[in-house]
């Protein structure tokens, strides 16, 4: 075999495309209740227009007729909407919604491995929709930021009166958002990878 | 609360039957993990069909399994299989550092951080 002279550029120099490797991902999870404003969140800062993805569940229910036992599975689907904001040349943040509906539990697992943290969006006049998914975090041992959604500006809550409300601990932060409001967002989940830091040196 | 399942017209195909009824390749991914195309990807890219040709064309810009489901109306599960299987096989390639079931490790967190303030 003839070597080649080193100029020739080798078609082994991994990844093709772009050249160099993959980017590194990480992600932070949206959640609150059913039309709290999650995808008005991301919207707010994505740098795309946030994307739905879509899983597909096989729900194995019991019947309710006792005389048959049925058990009937269904097909369904679950949405799920997310965008991505690119944080220099490697690294790219994504922002997941959750699925409203609190069924879907079994999807939050995969959202959750490896999270940053999640920030839980509340409007405070339906506070108890956002009591799964703070349950949920406390249980996971996952950083989370409380961030009251107010859409006009003002809270009709204090944020004392909300941490009370929830029973969360002291160290958790509650802040006040405006969900369509990119700089308003974006101090948000400032503060929650603050509060992931201060948790992750403790 | 809005009714799950109401997506839009078109054949549907039972999900799985895209990956032989697999719902886990050798290659686990995350939902947010990016691929991108290798070399041999390259070669391969206008010549693979179906859904894998469809993700290996894609993929020509890093795509995350999300993105690959969004964009070619795959469901995620599908998506990670399919993609994971081109992993395999060598035609996609991602981060290896990406620890998908740990926590962010302190440096890469004061990265994110710096990242956003700089937004």
């Amino acid at each position: 075999m003839v070597s080649r002279p080193s100029e020739m550029s080798p078609a082994d120099a991994g990844p093709g495309g772009g050249g160099g490797p993959a980017p590194l991902p990480v992600k932070i999870v949206i959640a609150g209740g059913f039309a709290v404003g999650k995808t008005t969140f991301v919207g707010s800062i994505s740098e795309i227009e946030p994307l739905t993805t879509e899983a597909a569940l096989t729900k194995v229910s019991e019947g309710i007729d006792d005389t048959s036992k049925v058990v009937t599975k269904t097909s369904t689907t679950v949405a799920m909407d997310f965008g991505r904001i690119g944080l220099g040349e490697d690294l790219v943040l994504y922002l997941f919604g959750t699925p409203g509906q609190d069924r879907f539990w079994f999807m939050w697992d995969d959202l959750v491995r490896g999270a940053i943290g999640a920030v839980v969006l509340i409007d405070t006049r339906r506070l108890e929709d956002c009591f799964p998914a703070v349950d949920y975090f406390e249980e996971a041992g996952l950083p989370f930021v409380v961030a009251m959604n107010c859409f006009d500006g003002t809270a009709s809550h204090t944020p004392e009166a909300v941490r009370e409300a929830l029973g969360i601990s002291i160290d958790t932060p509650i802040v006040l958002t405006d969900a369509r409001d990119r700089v308003s967002t974006k101090s948000t989940l400032i503060e929650l990878v603050q509060h992931a830091l201060a948790r992750a040196t403790v | 609360m809005s009714p799950p399942g109401t997506d839009g017209a078109g054949l549907r195909v039972r999900p799985y039957a895209m990956t032989g009824g697999r719902t886990r390749s050798n290659t686990e991914l995350a939902i947010e993990t990016i691929l991108v195309r290798t070399a041999a990807g390259d070669v391969r890219a206008e010549r693979m069909s179906m859904e894998r040709g469809d993700i290996l064309r894609l993929c020509r810009e890093p795509s995350s399994v999300a993105e690959i489901s969004a964009h070619l109306h795959l469901p995620l599960g599908v998506a990670r299989v399919l993609a994971g299987d081109l992993c395999d096989e060598g035609f996609l390639d991602f981060n290896r550092e990406h620890a998908t079931s740990e926590r962010p490790s302190l440096r890469l967190l004061e990265r994110v951080f710096d990242g956003l303030q700089a937004l």
